[in-house]
This record gives C-alpha cells, structure tokens and sequence, in this order.
C-alpha cells in the first residue's frame, strides 16, 4: 500500500471502531472491548509506518476536491511532514494505551460501550486533526474533539461538578472557536485556499493582507483549545470527567492540538510581530500562574491540569519565539509524560480511595500498595520537573535554549521582547514546577499515619500500561533530540550550557525548599488534623472509586479544590497567595461578575421585554376585534324567523338598489 | 285568460306563504307556508311558459318541465322536513319553533348528539328536560 493510503486508513481505523462500538455496544458486549482497543493499535502500526516511510523527508502532499464549492475550494487534503508524522505517532501510543488501560479501569462501567466509542472518535478526530492539509477538514475534527470533550467529561453525569464541568468546557472552547472561525475564513479569503501548502506559499509571497488580525483571530481558538489564558478555566474543572479521558484529551492530545496548529501556520504567525508578543505575554502569564495555581491545589489530578496549563504554556512559549521545532518536541515528551502522570493518578485514587492529596498525606505506605505507580509516576515527576536525563529536561532546555537564541539576537523571526518574556516566566516556572512536583509526590507517597487500605493488586491491564509509557518518559528526550531536527526545521534542539544549568539548578532549588518545608510542616505532628474524603466503594472499580472521590470531595472540605490542611507545604510557600492560587486565582468568580452576570441581566431584560411589551401590543391588537365579534355575536338570537326575516330585508334592498342601477335613477 | 290573474294570484299566495313563514310559530305550518311560496313559483312558472309560448316559434315548455322538478323536489323537501319536525317534537315536547334555539349565543350544547363531546363541560339539566328526553 502507498503511503497515502495507510495515512487515510490511519484517522478511518477508530472511526469505524467507533461507529461500530456504538451500533454493536447493546447487542454484543462481548464485542466492545476488541472494538475498542484493536482499531487504535491497528492505526497505531499503521502511524509508525507512516512515520517510518516518510522519515522527515519530504511532506506527504495530495488531496483530492470532492465537489466544487463556488468559492474557496475545500479539499479533501493530507499533509504529512515530519512534524505531523510524529504527532500521530504519539496520539497513537497515548489512545492505545488509554483504551487498554480503560478496560481495567472502566471494567463494571454500565457506559462503558459509549464510553470507547467516544474515546475512539476522539482519537480518529485528533488524527485527522493532525495530517488534514486542509484547514475546513482540520476545522471538522477539531470541533469533534471539542463534542467528544463534552460527552467524555460529563461522564459521570449524576454528579452536578461533572454536568458542570461538561458545560463549561464546551462553552469556553466555542468561546474560542467563534473567533477561529472568523480568523479561518478571513485567511481563506486572503490566500484563496484553505490548504495549509498553499496557505504559507501566500504568506511567503507576502500575499496575507492583515496577518495581525488573523493571527489574533486564530489565536482565541487556540488559547480555547490548548487551555491558555484568558480562556483556559474550563481544563482544571474538566477534571471531573473519568481519568483515562484526562489522560488521553486534557493533557496528552487535544490540548495539544492548538499548539499543533500555531507550530503548522507558524509562518504566518511570524508575519505579526505583535502576534507574536501577544502569545509570548500570553504563554508568560499561562505558565506562571497555572504553577502557582498548581502548587496550592488539593485534588491530585487538578494539580496535574494546572501542570499541564503550564507546560502548554512552554510550547506556546517556544512558538512565540518562533522555534516550533521545540514545541513540537516538548509537546511529544509532554504528552508521554503527562500521560502517565494522569494513568499512575487514576491508580492512586483507585487504591487510596480519594483524590485529596491532604488525605493520601494521612496514609501510611500508599506506596507499597502501588509500586507500579510508585515508580513510573516519580519518573514521570523527574521528568515534568525537567531534572536531567529525563526527557523533559531535554524538550523544556530546547524551549529555554531557543528562547535564548531570541533574546541574543541570534534569529530575526521573533522580537526580542518575546524572547525575553519567555525565557524569565520559562525559569520561573521551572523552579514552581520542580516545587509543585515535589509536593505531589510528598504527599502522595510520603505520608503517615493510618495504613493505606489494601485492595489487592491494581489490575494489570492499567499497570502494565504506567510501564509502557515510563519508557519515552525517561529515554525519549535524550534519544531523540539529536534524531529530531532532521524531522523539523532543522533548528538544533541540543541544551544549550547557559539554559541547562540555570533551569536545572532553579529546578533542583524549587525541589529542595519544598522538601524542606515539607519536613517543617510535617515536624509539627501535633497540628496534624484529621482529614477524609473516601470513597463509600472502595472495593468498586476505579470508575466508581473515582466518581465518589470527586463527588465526596466538596462536602467534606467545603471547595473542590482547597483543603484546609496546615501540613501542607504549598500553604507556607505561597503565604498568603495561597488561597487565591487555590481557587484558580478568582478568574472564575472575576468571569461570573464581568460575563455571566450580564449576560443572565441581559437574558432577564430581553424576557421582560418580550412578556410585558410586546406582548402588550399584540394583546391590544387583539382586543378591538373581540369587542366588535362580540357584538357582532348579540344578533345570533336562535330564532330562525329572525333571521329569514332580515334575509328578505337584505334581499328587498338589494333587488330595489338593482333595479335602481339598472334604470340609471 | 290574462296573464294578470295567475301572476297576482301567484303574488298573493307567495305573500301569505311568506308571513307564514316569518309569523308562525308551529313548525309544521311553517312548513305549509313553504309549499305555499313554492306553489306559487310553480304557478308563475305555468303561466309565463304558456304565455312565452304563445309568441315563439317553437319552445320546449321548459317552464313546465322545471314545475315537475319543483314538485318533486318539495315532495322531498316535505318529507324530510316533517321527519326533523317530528324528531325534535319526540324529543323536546314541542315544535314550537321560537323554542328551538339552540344556535343562540351563549347557548350551551345540549340533546343527545352533545353528549359525548361536551363531557368536560356538563350541563346541569332540569328533570323536566330529562323528562322529554326520554319521552
């Protein structure tokens, strides 16, 4: 087969596990399963061949018009350079293993047939997401993404937090996606085509008449999509959804999927110099504050959301300063990582019963009862701390390295102010996310106090997937990052000496001090308070488990995302930051007064309007008839003389006003 | 004979079937005075074809023909008409035809047709009204 067909069957192979999932789900059971888990590892063969036949040479470029459309053609397109064939391959081995690790964790799940029918059409979207050469198609997965986000995140649709969450991702991604619409079709008309190739020839040739305006446009869906501010509240409450979904949609791939589009478009990007500050200022003020965010944050998996804010945060980073060869590559050892990260959590809560870091504090020997999670997710934590040889070390140097490239001056494609921006919020972060990755594993592995309750072993379905995963964790960095140019742009992704020191040696501070504050706070035993939320099932399956932690979470600490527990480290870090870093910074509570409120006064006045006014006016119009009809109705005696009577009275008049016209009187 | 008597006796005869009409209160003679307005068309419609027939060439008497029409026709005019008279006087007591005023605004529906439409809205009956339902 040619490659051209592989790359079609690629995104085709889920879906039609998907459409098949969702027909045979009720009738055949016993058919879910391999429905679910072999299409994805069927594309996945088939991605890697892709991947392997290109080999970073020359993009893979064909299309085919299915039907005239009148006006800007839109064409059923591949584009498959070294960056998409990459890409695919890591969407690939996250959904593979997020399906198989879904059998076990989703084994007594009544959904669990719509539920990995989803979870392929999400894949098969993100897949055409990444190879689509055109932008309409690419538009196509990208809101199916964003549907399968709802259905995926409202999972556990009896708890009112998961309803909610649903809703508010779907609304704030098509918050951005409106925008992105505008900014698509503003491009289209500029460039006369909708394929990327043609796309960035116009932009070579100086053809886009207001790059500002359409980069800006573009980027609202992409700061929807990848969870960037202003509009990246709906990731840490999308939380709710099951964790294999977070796994797989909100930390590995579909967040990703904005960044992938900048990283296709970049140049058009670079033709706005103000594009790009905005996105260097934006990607500053995502990845500072998620860290922040992250460090006083509770619940387990909201940490990893605000982790995952925050390392989107670097690849936007790396685009700002116009190395998409960097943010590609951190999106890939990201999205390992970030992966197990979330897969080694689903784990913990399952075995601990709750997804409260304060109450795993409070149990002796987690860690014995998941070894498998205990090993792969600290290597997973080195490695989101970026601490070498762990791979992201490498992807996090090659951002800070290109941004010094920037701030030297050693490129024209990017201001220096971008540079700069980048590089400053780049180590700053660096040292929060060292401290916030500490803290986790602090408190999930290194608390006492009451035996942790003992389930017997996690099935092996999940931990052998944490394992498979640890591998790109650990070696893909320095495997890759001399393999990877030759599939990029050709920038050098080799850590540069100045960078590496500085971001490992803010990185090994942030990690220190927080393990120093860690023995502070737990030396003061005395003021350790009891704190519990635990499942009701622990004996269920980790869905279930999950379900109830998050359910169970608010009533006992009165926030889903804060818990009053002085022991923890993050507490005396942040000081009196605390609080407002717990609650995300009252950017919720900032967008209810400023957009919500008005829109339900606005909602309220337009009822007004509508009941008291206007229909004021119609009920007037109406009563003018009624009052004629009724005395209109006052003739209708009954009596059927009456009426012959006047009908010959009628009939007299007419006949003498007839005869009168016809004599000419 | 002159064309004058038939026509003023027709005019007479269609002027009392008419206040019959409109003045009587029994149905049935208000049925009469319908035969007695038809009967008067009919002998208008004799007495003008015999008199077009005088002057034309030749005629087809249609003025006649349509007279056996009319007969027939208010034959079963008759009929029916006195079928619905003696219907509703089984039914009410009465062929009154002042009483008979149900299309009345603000009448309420009722015999025995109503029944099983106007449930939802029952009529409070007198006995006496049962009474000649019945009868």
């Amino acid at each position: 087969m040619t490659t051209t067909t592989l790359a079609v069957l690629v995104p085709l192979l889920p879906f039609l596990g998907a459409l098949a999932g969702l027909l045979l789900g009720r009738t055949v059971p016993g058919l879910v399963r391999p429905l679910a888990v072999l299409p994805t590892l069927a594309s996945l063969a088939l991605a890697a061949t892709v991947a392997w036949r290109q080999g970073g040479g020359q993009a893979v470029d064909t299309a085919t018009e299915l039907t005239p459309t009148g006006s800007v053609p839109i064409e059923l397109a591949l584009y498959i350079d070294g960056f998409a064939a990459l890409t695919a391959v890591l969407v690939t081995v996250v959904a593979a293993c997020v399906q198989i690790y879904s059998t076990g964790y989703l084994r007594d799940d009544p959904r669990y047939p719509s539920y990995a029918a989803l979870v392929s059409l999400f894949t098969s979207a993100m897949l055409l997401v990444v190879y689509s050469g055109d932008l309409m198609v690419l538009l196509v997965g990208w809101e199916v993404m964003g549907i399968c986000s709802y259905f995926l995140v409202g999972h556990y649709w009896e708890t009112p937090e998961a309803r909610a969450a649903s809703l508010k991702a779907f609304l704030v991604t098509k918050l951005g996606d409106v925008p992105f619409l505008i900014g698509l079709f503003a491009l289209a008309t500029d460039a006369g085509s909708f394929r990327v190739t043609r796309i960035l020839a116009a932009v070579a040739n100086g053809g886009i008449e207001h790059p500002t305006l359409i980069a800006l446009l573009l980027l609202a869906g992409v700061a929807g999509k990848s969870a960037q501010f202003p509009l990246h509240t709906w990731l840490p409450d999308a939380m709710a959804g099951p964790t294999p979904v977070s796994a797989l949609i909100h930390a590995a791939t579909m967040v990703a999927a904005g960044v992938y589009f900048i990283a296709r478009l970049l140049p058009l990007f670079e033709a706005s110099q103000a594009a790009m500050t905005v996105l260097a200022v934006m990607a500053a003020v995502t990845m500072t504050g998620s860290a922040l965010a992250a460090l006083a944050q509770d619940d387990i998996k909201r940490v990893l959301a605000y982790s995952t804010i925050g390392q989107l945060g670097y690849m936007t980073g790396a685009l700002a300063v116009a190395d998409r060869g960097a943010a590609v590559f951190h999106l890939l050892s990201h999205g390992a990582f970030k992966a197990l990260l979330f897969l080694a959590a689903g784990v913990i809560i399952h075995a601990a019963g709750t997804n409260s870091l304060a109450t795993m504090s409070r149990m002796g020997h987690l860690r014995d009862r998941v070894p498998d999670a205990y090993w792969t997710m600290t290597v997973a934590l080195l490695a989101l701390a970026a601490i070498p040889p762990f791979s992201g070390f490498f992807s996090k140097e090659a951002v800070l390295g290109a941004a010094e490239h920037v701030v030297t001056g050693h490129t024209g494609h990017a201001p220096a102010a971008a540079g700069w921006i980048v590089l400053l919020a780049g180590l700053v972060t660096a040292l929060l996310t060292a401290a916030y990755a500490m803290r986790l594993w602090l408190l999930a592995f290194r608390g006492y106090g009451a035996e942790a309750p003992d389930h017997g072993r996690q099935p092996l379905t999940m931990t052998t997937v944490l394992w498979v995963l640890a591998v790109p964790s650990l070696a893909l960095g320095g495997l890759a990052f001399r393999v990877l140019p030759d599939w990029f742009d050709g920038h050098d992704l080799t850590p540069t000496p100045t960078t590496s020191v500085l971001g490992t040696g803010v990185a090994l501070v942030g990690g220190i001090i927080t393990y120093a504050t860690w023995r502070h706070t737990t030396a003061h035993a005395a003021a350790r308070v009891p704190l519990g939320a635990v499942a009701a099932h622990p004996e269920g399956d980790a869905g279930l488990v999950e379900a109830e932690a998050i359910a169970t979470h608010e009533p006992a600490y009165g926030d889903i995302a804060y818990a009053p527990d002085p022991s923890d480290p993050g507490r005396l870090l942040l000081g009196p930051l605390h609080r407002p870093a717990a609650a995300g910074f009252h950017l919720d509570a900032l967008y209810t007064a400023l957009f919500v409120r008005p829109v339900r006064a606005g909602a309220s006045l337009v009822r007004f309007l509508d009941r008291e006014v206007v229909d004021t006016y119609v009920r007037g119009a109406g009563t003018l008839p009624r009052w004629l009809g009724a005395a209109v109705r006052r003739a209708q005696t009954g009596n059927l003389q009456t009426y012959v009577s006047v009908l010959l009275a009628g009939t007299v008049v007419l006949a003498v006003a007839a005869v009168l016209v016809a004599t000419g009187a | 004979m002159h064309l004058a008597y038939p026509a003023v006796l027709s005019a007479l005869l269609f002027c009392t079937g008419l206040y019959g009409v409109l003045a009587r209160r029994n149905a049935i003679l208000v049925l009469m005075s319908v035969e007695l307005m038809l009967n008067a068309v009919n002998l208008n419609l004799v007495a003008f074809d015999v008199w077009l027939s005088r002057t034309a060439e030749e005629t087809l008497h249609s003025g006649q023909a349509l007279t056996l029409f009319t007969i027939a026709i208010a034959a079963a005019e008759i009929g029916i008409g006195l079928a619905i008279v003696l219907a509703v006087y089984r039914n009410r007591g009465t062929s009154d035809i002042d009483k008979l005023r149900d299309t009345a605004e603000g009448h309420e529906p009722d015999g025995p047709d109503s029944d099983a439409t106007g449930r939802e809205t029952p009529v409070p009956r007198t006995a006496g009204e049962k009474a000649e339902a019945t009868a």
